[in-house]
C-alpha cells in the first residue's frame, strides 16, 4: 500500500525517566505546550531501566521512532544510572545504523524536570523528522522476502 | 485474570474540554479484563475516592486504572484508596491523560484517541501487577553530623535534647568552624565568641554527643537507618584523655614559625598548638609537619614540661567504626582562593586583605589585639576600600556564578564599625548592587550609610596598584555619575566569594548524595524539602546546601535536626517495594549488575541449589538487600539472563506497554 | 606437537594434576574434529588429535567441566585463551578445577572451506611453510594457506596466550590485526547499501542457534530466547523481525564481552558473518571508550558496567558522518 506522507501519522514511544524528564512532560502540559499526539510516553524510573530489547519491541510491534529522555548527565537521581544509559544506547544505535536503519529513528535527548520547552520542542522535531522518514519498513524487513 | 476497573477523571474541564472522557471510558470498557468503566468530575475527591472503593467492593476487582493527572501528582493517594478497600496500592497505575493530553492537545478527537490509547498501555500494565509489600528495616537510634561548625553544632545540640545520641565529626582539633574567626555578628553587632562559645561548651559537656575531633569521615556504607560509617581520628600526638589544655607546651616549644591558620597566616604559633583558648576539645595537637621530634627525632621539649604526662610521639591514625540512623552533612564553607584576580594586587601587596583576614585584623584575640593596623607597617590606615562581589556573580568562568549572600552585610558591618572605631577614617565601598533581604538588614545598611557617612559607591573597582610610597591606587569606576576614580587607599579589604569545602564532593561520593555544578549538595526538593539530599538518610545543614548567614545556617540546622529526630523516633522504616529482585535459578554470577549498583545493594554468594535434573549443585547467585535498592533498575539491563528484574516496572510490564501503545 | 600433547596429558594424568582431559578427538572424517573428554592413556591414545583441523574454543566446556569432580586438563589456543579470561572474570568457571595448557596455533581450517576450494576426499593434513598439504583419496594437495584459512585466521589478533599454567611449545605476540577493515568497508556504505547486505546475509538465517551454542560469552542458565517469561522467548522465529532481533540481542547481550574468538561464524551452517555483528560493538567500544580487549585480563570492568562522565553522546552515532 502506497502511504501517503500527507497522512502518515508516526508512532513514536518516549520513554521517560520518572524524575527529570517524565516530571519535565508534565511541566510541558502544564505549560499548555504543544506537541504531537503521535508520541506516547512509557515511564520508568531512570534512564538505565530501558534495555534495549524495549527499543527493539517497539520497532518489531511498528514504532516508527524511539526516543528515550533522561536526566542530564551527572544529575542522575540515581547518581549513575544515565551514564550507563548513555553507553548502552550509544552502542545500540550506531549498531541499528551498521544494520541500515534510518539513524534518525532513534533518538537520546536529556531533559531535566525544568525543561518543558524542551521536552515539548524536542517531541515537535524529533515528530518532524520521523513523519519525513515515513513508516518504518526497514526493521520489519530486514530479513523479508525477495522483491 | 486480572478483573479491572477503569476510572476515568474530568479533572472539572481540565481533561473533559479536550477528552471526551465518556467515550474514553466507554471505549476502554471493551478492554480485555476490564469488567467496570466509568467517569467522574474529580476522582480525588472524596466523592470520587468512594466511588473507586464502592465500585472495588461491588465488582471485586483485583486492578484499578485511573485515567487522570500525572502519577507524579495522586499516584500516591489512589493507592491509598484503593488500600482502603482492601487491594493491594501497587495494583494501581495511572494513565496520565491531564499532562500529556489534554493539556497539550487542542483538538478534541486527536486528545480522545491518545487518551484511550495511554488508558490500554496502562490497562496491559495492570494486567501484570503484582502485590507489592514494603519491607521493613531497623533504625540506628544514633545520629552522625559530619563538620563541628555553628551549623554542626546546633544540630547535634537539638539532636541531643531530643534524646539521641549523636557524634560530631570534625577536621580541624576544635569544633567552632568559620564562626570563631569573626569578630562581630550582624545585624545585631553580638560578639561572636560570645554566642558561640557557650554552644561549643554545650556540646562538650552534654552527655549524648561524642567529639570526634581532628578525624575525617573515610568510608561510608549502608543505608538509611542503617549506616556504617569509618572515621579516622588523625594522629596528634598527644593523649587528649590526659592532656589538661593548660598551654605550657604551646608556650615552651621551640619551633616559632608556623602560621597560624587561626589568624589566616596572619602571625605564628608554635608546632604544637591549641588553635584558641575558648578551643573545644581544649587539648594541644602536634603539627607533624613541623615538630622537630617528628621529624627528625631532636627535641622532646613538650614532652618534658607536659606534668600531666599526654604527649605521645608514637600516636598512629586510628580508624574506628560506628553505625548511625542518620547522616547530616555541615561541612561549610571556605573563602575562593584569589590567584585568579590579579587585579586586586591581592598577592603583591600585605595591604590587600580578605574579609575573613579584616575580621581577625578588629578581633581582640587576633594578632594585634583588635587595632586596626596596616599588616605591612602596622600603622593606622587613613582610607579603606571595600570591594564587593570579588569572585561572586561572575560569569566570566575566574570565579563563582552565584551570589555568595553574606558580603553585602559584612562589609557594611566592617565599614560601620571602622568608622565608629576610628572617626577619622575615610571608608569607601565599591558595589554592584547591595542586597539587604532580612529582618532588620536593610535599617542596618541604611545606618552605615546615612549614620556612619560611609561612601557606597555603585561600580567596579578595576585595579589596584601599589605605589612606591606604600599606599594602594584603587581605580575604579562610578556607574552613577559616569566617573573613572583613583582613590589613594591605605587598605583595601576584598569580600571574597565563599565556596563549599573541597571535604564535601568526596563525602557527597561516599554518601551517594547528588551535588550541583557548583559543589553545593543538592536539595531532596529545592523548595519543599530543603535540608534532605535526595540521598534517604542523609541530611543537610547550612552553608554546604548553599550560603547562608548564620541565623540562616542556624535555622536549617534546627530543621535538619527536627528531621533527623522524626527519622530516629521510628523504630522501623518501611522501604520502596518497586526494587530489583534475582531469580536465582536464572543467575549466572557474573557479578555484572553488583558493578552497576550504586547503591552497593547486591551481593552474591554461593548457594545449594536442587537443578532440574535432581541434582544438586553449588552455584554463586546475586542477592539483592531490598532496604539499600532504590529501584533505579540498572542492573536489570546489566543482567545477560535477565535473571534480574524489576518489581513494579518488569520486563514484561514495560513491553507490554509498548505493545499497547503500538499494537 | 599432538604427540607432545599427548605425552604431557599422560603425564598429568599418572600424577594425579588432573583427572580428566578436554581435547580434541577424530571423527568419522579427518575434518569432522570433535571436542571430547579422556579419562585414561587408553582413550587419548585412541582418540586424541591435534592438527590444522583443530578450531573449536573449548573455554565454554569448562563452565560444565570445572563444576564436576576433580580438576580437568585443558588445552587452550590463544585466542581461546581470552575467552578463558573472560569466563573466569564472569565466575563461569572455576578456575581451581582447571589445568590449562598454552598449544601455539598458526591458524585452522576445516573441511567445507577446502571443499568449496575442490579438494575432497580429505584423509589428513598438515602445514609445510605457508600451505596446507592435505592428503586426500586422489593423491596429495597443496593449498596455500591464504586461500584456505578461514577469516578469523588471517586476521588473528593475537598469538599470545593471556591464561595458562604452562606453555608447550613458544608463546606469540599480540598481532597487528585488520581485522576491521570489513566494518569499515560496511561503515563506508550508505544506509540503503548496508541494509541491503544484511538483508542478504540475516535472510539466510534458519534460526538454528548454533552461533549461540558455541558462544563463549553466551552461557547464560537459561537464554532469554528459551525462557518463556522473559517477555522475547521464542522457539522457531514467529516474523521476519523476530531473526534480526535475535541477532542484534546476542549481540547487544555479549558487547563488552565477546572476545571476538569467531566462532558464532566458523559454526553457521548458512556461512553469515555473524563476527561482522560483534566486531562492529568492538571497534565502537574502542573510539568511543578507548581501546578494550575483552579477556585481556580477569580484572578490568566491562564497558558497559562503567562509564566515563565524559563519555560521547549517542548523537555521535548521526554525526559521525557518512550516510
Amino acid at each position: 500500500m502506497q502511504v501517503n506522507e500527507k497522512e502518515f501519522k508516526p508512532t513514536i514511544v518516549a520513554f521517560c525517566c520518572n524524575w527529570c524528564s517524565y516530571a519535565g512532560a508534565d511541566l510541558a502540559g502544564t505549560n499548555r505546550l504543544n506537541y504531537p499526539a503521535d508520541v506516547k510516553i512509557i515511564r520508568v524510573p531512570c534512564s538505565c531501566r530501558v534495555n534495549p530489547m524495549f527499543i527493539l519491541r517497539a520497532f518489531q510491534r511498528g514504532a516508527d521512532g524511539v526516543i528515550m529522555c533522561g536526566c542530564h548527565p551527572g544529575d542522575c537521581h540515581y547518581t549513575t544510572g544515565n551514564y550507563y544509559a548513555r553507553r548502552r544506547m550509544t552502542l545500540l544505535f550506531s549498531m541499528l545504523d551498521y544494520l541500515g536503519i534510518e539513524r534518525e529513528r532513534t533518538r537520546v535527548e536529556w531533559v531535566s524536570a525544568a525543561e518543558g520547552a524542551k521536552f515539548a520542542a524536542t517531541m515537535n522535531e524529533f515528530v518532524e523528522t520521523v513523519t519525513k522518514l515515513g513508516e518504518n519498513k526497514r526493521l520489519e524487513d530486514l530479513r523479508c522476502k525477495e522483491k | 485474570m486480572q478483573r479491572i476497573g477503569v476510572f476515568v477523571c474530568w479533572c472539572g474541564s481540565n481533561i473533559a474540554a479536550t477528552v471526551d472522557v465518556e467515550a474514553v471510558s466507554e471505549a476502554l470498557k471493551s478492554e480485555p479484563g476490564v469488567v467496570f468503566s466509568t467517569n467522574y468530575q474529580y476522582m480525588c475527591s472524596e466523592a470520587g475516592q468512594n466511588m473507586i472503593k464502592d465500585a472495588i467492593k461491588e465488582h471485586n476487582l483485583t486492578g484499578v486504572v485511573i485515567c487522570s493527572c500525572s502519577p507524579r501528582m495522586h499516584e500516591a493517594t489512589f493507592r491509598k484508596t484503593v488500600q482502603g478497600a482492601g487491594i493491594n496500592p501497587y495494583m494501581v497505575e495511572i494513565a496520565n491523560i491531564r499532562e500529556q493530553c489534554s493539556w497539550i492537545h487542542k483538538d478534541k478527537q486527536t486528545g480522545t484517541e491518545k487518551a484511550i490509547i495511554l488508558g490500554k498501555a496502562a490497562i496491559a500494565k495492570v494486567h501484570l501487577n503484582a502485590p507489592l509489600t514494603a519491607g521493613e528495616s531497623p533504625v540506628v537510634k544514633r545520629a552522625l553530623v559530619i563538620g563541628g561548625g555553628i551549623a554542626g553544632i546546633q544540630t547535634a545540640l537539638d539532636i541531643a535534647e531530643a534524646g539521641f545520641d549523636v557524634d560530631i565529626v570534625e577536621t580541624k582539633p576544635t569544633i567552632g568552624g568559620k564562626m570563631t574567626q569573626i569578630d562581630k555578628t550582624f545585624p545585631t553587632l553580638d560578639c561572636a565568641a560570645c554566642i558561640l562559645t557557650p554552644k561549643m561548651v554545650d556540646c562538650a559537656q552534654n552527655e549524648k554527643i561524642h567529639i570526634y575531633s581532628y578525624s575525617e569521615v573515610t568510608a561510608v556504607k549502608g543505608f538509611v537507618g542503617n549506616f556504617t560509617v569509618s572515621i579516622k581520628k588523625k594522629a596528634r600526638y598527644v593523649d587528649t584523655t590526659k592532656c589538661t589544655g593548660c598551654g605550657v607546651c604551646t608556650e615552651k616549644c621551640p619551633v616559632k614559625n608556623v602560621p597560624n591558620e587561626f589568624n589566616l597566616g596572619m602571625n605564628n604559633r608554635r608546632a604544637i598548638y591549641i588553635p584558641f583558648a575558648q578551643a573545644v576539645p581544649k587539648v594541644a595537637t602536634i603539627d607533624a609537619d613541623y615538630c622537630n621530634m617528628l621529624k627528625n627525632g631532636k627535641c622532646g621539649v613538650c614532652s618534658k614540661v607536659c606534668t600531666a604526662g599526654a604527649i605521645d610521639y608514637k600516636q598512629q591514625d586510628e580508624i574506628i567504626e560506628e553505625k548511625y540512623g542518620a547522616i547530616v552533612a555541615a561541612t561549610g564553607f571556605n573563602p575562593i582562593k584569589l590567584d585568579n584576580f590579579d587585579e586586586f594586587a591581592y598577592s603583591q601587596s600585605k595591604d590587600v586583605i580578605t574579609s575573613l583576614e579584616f575580621e581577625r585584623l578588629t578581633n581582640a584575640a587576633g594578632p594585634t589585639s583588635g587595632q586596626l593596623l596596616r599588616p605591612s607597617d602596622g600603622k593606622h590606615p587613613h582610607t579603606i576600600v571595600f570591594v564587593q562581589c570579588v569572585g561572586s556573580r561572575d560569569t566570566s568562568g575566574c570565579g563563582k556564578p552565584y551570589c555568595s549572600k553574606i558580603c553585602c552585610m559584612y562589609t557594611a558591618k566592617h565599614a560601620m564599625l571602622t568608622r565608629e572605631k576610628y572617626p577619622d577614617t575615610d571608608v569607601y565601598v565599591f558595589y554592584i548592587d547591595v542586597r539587604t533581604p532580612g529582618k532588620n538588614f536593610d535599617e542596618f545598611y541604611r545606618r552605615a550609610v546615612e549614620d556612619y557617612n560611609v561612601h557606597y559607591i555603585k561600580g567596579m573597582v578595576g585595579k589596584v596598584a601599589p605605589r612606591a610610597d606604600g599606599t594602594l591606587d584603587v581605580q575604579a569606576s562610578d556607574l552613577i555619575s559616569n566617573e573613572q576614580l583613583h582613590i589613594s587607599a591605605d587598605l583595601v579589604v576584598l569580600a571574597a566569594a565563599i565556596e563549599p569545602d573541597k571535604s564535601a564532593r568526596p563525602l557527597a561520593t561516599m554518601l551517594t548524595a547528588s551535588m550541583d555544578t557548583n559543589d553545593f549538595f543538592t536539595e531532596a526538593h529545592a523548595k519543599l524539602r530543603p535540608v534532605e539530599s535526595p540521598t534517604a538518610g542523609v541530611f543537610l545543614s547550612g552553608t554546604c546546601q548553599g550560603p547562608k548567614d548564620i541565623p540562616e545556617t542556624v535555622s536549617q540546622a534546627s530543621a535538619a535536626a527536627a528531621k533527623v529526630i522524626g527519622l530516629l523516633c521510628k523504630d522501623k522504616l518501611t522501604c520502596n517495594p518497586c526494587v530489583a529482585h534475582s531469580d536465582e535459578m536464572l543467575c549466572n554470577g557474573c557479578s555484572s549488575c553488583e558493578k552497576v549498583c550504586p547503591y552497593g545493594a547486591i551481593t552474591y554468594s554461593d548457594k545449594e541449589f536442587r537443578m532440574p535434573d535432581r541434582t544438586t549443585a553449588i552455584r554463586r547467585v546475586a542477592a539483592v538487600n531490598e532496604a539499600v535498592c532504590q529501584g533505579c533498575g540498572a542492573c536489570t539491563v546489566a543482567c545477560p539472563s535477565g535473571a534480574m528484574d524489576l518489581k513494579g516496572f518488569s520486563n514484561k510490564q514495560i513491553m507490554a506497554e509498548v505493545d499497547a501503545i503500538c499494537k | 606437537m599432538q604427540g607432545k600433547m599427548i605425552a604431557r596429558a599422560k603425564e598429568l594424568l599418572q600424577n594425579g594434576t588432573v583427572n580428566r582431559v578436554i581435547g580434541w578427538k577424530a571423527g568419522d572424517f579427518a575434518y569432522d574434529i570433535t571436542p571430547a573428554v579422556f579419562s585414561s592413556a587408553e582413550e587419548l591414545d585412541a582418540g586424541f588429535v591435534y592438527n590444522d583441523f583443530c578450531g573449536a574454543n573449548f573455554s565454554k566446556y569448562l563452565v560444565k567441566e570445572s563444576r564436576k569432580e576433580g580438576k580437568i586438563l585443558v588445552f587452550l589456543k590463544p585466542c581461546d585463551t581470552y575467552s578463558f579470561n573472560q569466563l573466569t572474570k564472569e565466575h563461569r568457571i572455576i578456575r581451581d578445577n582447571i589445568y590449562v595448557v598454552g598449544v601455539p596455533c598458526d591458524g585452522k581450517t576445516d573441511g567445507e572451506t577446502l571443499k568449496l576450494k575442490g579438494i575432497t576426499g580429505i584423509t589428513g593434513i598438515k602445514t609445510e611453510g605457508d600451505s596446507f598439504v592435505v592428503d586426500t583419496l586422489y593423491g596429495e594437495k597443496t593449498i596455500a594457506k591464504a586461500d584456505a584459512l578461514p577469516e578469523r585466521c588471517l586476521s588473528c589478533k593475537s598469538k599470545k596466550h593471556v591464561a595458562y599454567d604452562e606453555l608447550l611449545g613458544e608463546d606469540g605476540e599480540v598481532c597487528e590485526s585488520n581485522r576491521f577493515d570489513m566494518v569499515e568497508k560496511l561503515e563506508a556504505m550508505s544506509s540503503e547499501e548496508r541494509f541491503a547486505f544484511w538483508r542478504g546475509e540475516l535472510s539466510r538465517c534458519i534460526r538454528c542457534n548454533a552461533c549461540r551454542n558455541v558462544c563463549p560469552a553466551c552461557t547464560c542458565e537459561r537464554c532469554v530466547f528459551d525462557n518463556d517469561n522473559s517477555g522475547i522467548a521464542q522457539k522457531a522465529a514467529a516474523d521476519s523481525f523476530e531473526e534480526n532481533m535475535f541477532h542484534i540481542i546476542r549481540a547487544f547481550h555479549v558487547a563488552g564481552r565477546c572476545t571476538d574468538c569467531g566462532e558464532c561464524s566458523r559454526v553457521c551452517p548458512q556461512n553469515i558473518p555473524l563476527h561482522l555483528l560483534n566486531r562492529k560493538f568492538i571497534k565502537d567500544i574502542n573510539e568511543f571508550y578507548g581501546e578494550f580487549q575483552a579477556g585481556e585480563d580477569t580484572e578490568t570492568r566491562a564497558p558497559l558496567n562503567i562509564f566515563d562522565t565524559e563519555d560521547v553522546e549517542p548523537s555521535i552515532v548521526y554525526e559521525k558522518g557518512g550516510n
